[in-house]
């Protein structure tokens, strides 16, 4: 209680809210008690701080917007290289590597090509298995009968066969999702639930094989949009043994997972994706992988046979590709990614908790 | 010819945090940095941050009144981007070939160790505020940022009487002031 009397005459004191009287007290007790002293030298500090603080803060959003704005505008341009430019910069910048690992990879590709003739196993086996669940008669039933007893009254009527099942996340709060392509492969359509089990109907409006990407739209009555996405999609790659975490439905529940970057490609040297540490399973295809930030680094896709623990994501930068091709191709998309993740300084539990509801399951018929 | 700008009016904007005079800093100097720091191995992304990182520098000396500008406002943002972006390349090792400079430099070496530790004090504000938590954190930032009357604030966190909220705003300071010295002397 006396410190918090003390407080308060503090910030009188430096206000200048004391009358003369008072203050000439005040200034005694100051000289008289050092600690007194000290207080009040160090609430003045502190309270500088906590003032320059909320400038500077509101300054990074004034400048946030302005960005955002100009760029809107086109008043700047993300871009000022042009296409051959930026290529020469390239071959500047990257020479020597080139020439040395030009004569490199001519050795070792000599090398490699009589040794395979060696141990190359026979027969084409399938050496990595797509992510996406196949789900057969018996267990669609079963799943039918637990939606009964859960008393959910479902969108998808009985006489639908559901044939895959996968995960999604928005891309836009206007209800636009990215998955994997072979998620939603020659399906009739699909429907998407959210974390807390609300189902919609949702159009396939985009399907890139060659990237195994596909982009879906919520065209459902319920779907409330929502305004912005916590999280951003990331344009470059990461580093090496950079923390990620996962989200996706391997089962009826979202299930968390976490790991790290292990490789920047993927099989074989596939460039398209990059190679994860996570526990991955069925059903866990076309789900986001976040970095430590809050930013999608890809979608996980893969993963090897004969392998543990080796997973593939495809990098997140075609995502944005996927999303320019889709509006280039269709003027009237209106797709907008978010610019920068509002998570970045959050620890891990209330990353994911922020970000769960906009992770979807997918079921496709 | 170009418009004339005056130099010190927008320094000034800046100061008060003035929508405009950001404006017009970003559109006279943005494009230029952009430029640098994608022809020295950076990306668009990489350059919005060193710029909007060097405004805050900026912002800071303009707001402080220590800013004595004996060169352009140009040339002072290049310099500081440039310094930024070095740094940040050494701390990545992304060194390719030797960073090239086009326009001239002012040494800003000395003003980016104070920004550092400015830089240093805000992370630890920020993050003690975190942990305070609701209510305190909003009650705080209305009283010493935002600058409402005590009245206002009573009546908006639903506390009976003004006197009321300013004992609970006290507690919540000194939890703060606890957080907040617990970090900081250890940044010094």
């Amino acid at each position: 209680m006396d410190e918090i009397l003390l407080l308060d005459a503090t910030e009188r004191y430096l206000n200048g809210e004391m009358n003369a009287e008072e203050k000439a007290m005040f200034e005694q007790l100051r000289q008289s008690n050092q600690e007194v002293d000290q207080m009040v030298v160090e609430h003045t500090f502190f309270l500088q701080q906590f003032e320059r603080y909320g400038g500077l803060r509101e300054m990074k959003h004034t400048l946030h917007d302005v960005h955002n704005q100009l760029m809107q505008d086109g008043e700047i341009k993300e871009e000022v290289l042009s296409g051959s430019a930026k290529v020469v910069n390239l071959w500047k910048r990257y020479k020597r590597t080139i020439t040395i690992a030009a004569s490199i990879a001519g050795v070792t590709a000599l090398s490699i090509s009589s040794m395979t003739l060696l141990v190359a196993p026979k027969g084409n086996e399938k050496a990595l298995t797509e992510l996406g669940k196949k789900v057969n008669q018996l267990e669609t039933k079963y799943r039918q009968q637990d939606r009964k007893l859960d008393n959910v009254i479902s969108k998808i009527s009985p006489d639908i066969v559901i044939t895959g099942i996968g995960s999604a996340f928005l891309v836009d709060g206007k209800g636009y999702l990215v998955t994997n392509a072979h998620v939603v492969k020659n399906a009739k359509g699909a429907f998407v639930s959210n974390n807390k089990g609300a189902e919609f109907k949702a159009q396939i409006v985009k399907i890139d094989e060659e990237r195994d990407i596909a982009i879906l739209k919520i065209e459902d009555k319920d779907y409330k949009a929502t305004a912005t996405l916590p999280y951003s999609i990331r344009k470059s790659s990461t580093a090496i043994a950079e923390p990620i975490f996962t989200l996706g439905y391997p089962r009826n529940e979202i299930v968390y997972g976490e790991g790290y970057l292990s490789a920047k490609t993927g099989f074989n040297g596939d460039t398209l994706s990059c190679q994860i540490a996570v526990a991955a399973n069925p059903g866990n295809s076309g789900g986001p992988v976040f970095n430590r930030f809050g930013e999608v680094i890809g979608i996980l896709s893969t993963k090897e046979t004969k392998a543990d623990g080796v997973v593939f994501a495809i990098q997140s930068k075609y995502i944005i590709d996927a999303v320019n091709e889709l509006k280039k191709a269709d003027s009237t998309v209106d797709l907008k990614l978010t610019s920068k993740s509002s998570l970045k300084g959050m620890d891990r539990t209330q990353q994911a908790n922020k970000v769960l509801e906009y992770v979807y399951m997918v079921k496709v018929y | 010819m170009k418009p004339e700008i005056n130099e010190s009016e927008l320094l000034e904007g800046l100061a008060r945090n003035d929508r405009k005079a950001v404006e017009t800093l970003y559109r006279l100097n943005y494009s230029m940095v952009q430029a640098f720091i994608l022809n020295n191995n950076g990306t668009a992304d990489d350059a919005r941050d060193v710029f909007q990182e060097a405004m805050i520098v900026l912002y800071e000396k303009a707001r402080d009144g220590s800013l004595e500008l004996n060169c352009q406002i140009k040339t002072y943002v290049y310099s500081v981007c440039r310094r930024l972006w070095l740094k940040r390349l050494q701390q990545l090792q992304r060194f390719g070939a030797p960073v090239e400079s086009l326009e001239e430099t002012v040494p800003v070496e000395e003003e980016l160790e104070d920004h550092e530790r400015k830089n240093e004090a805000f992370g630890v504000m920020e993050k003690a505020l975190s942990h305070l938590g609701e209510p305190c954190k909003s009650l705080l930032e209305s009283y010493y940022i935002q600058k409402k009357q005590m009245l206002d604030i009573a009546a908006e966190f639903g506390y009976t009487n003004a006197d009321n909220a300013k004992n609970q705003k006290y507690k919540c300071l000194m939890r703060l002031k606890k957080l907040f010295f617990a970090q900081y002397k250890k940044v010094d």
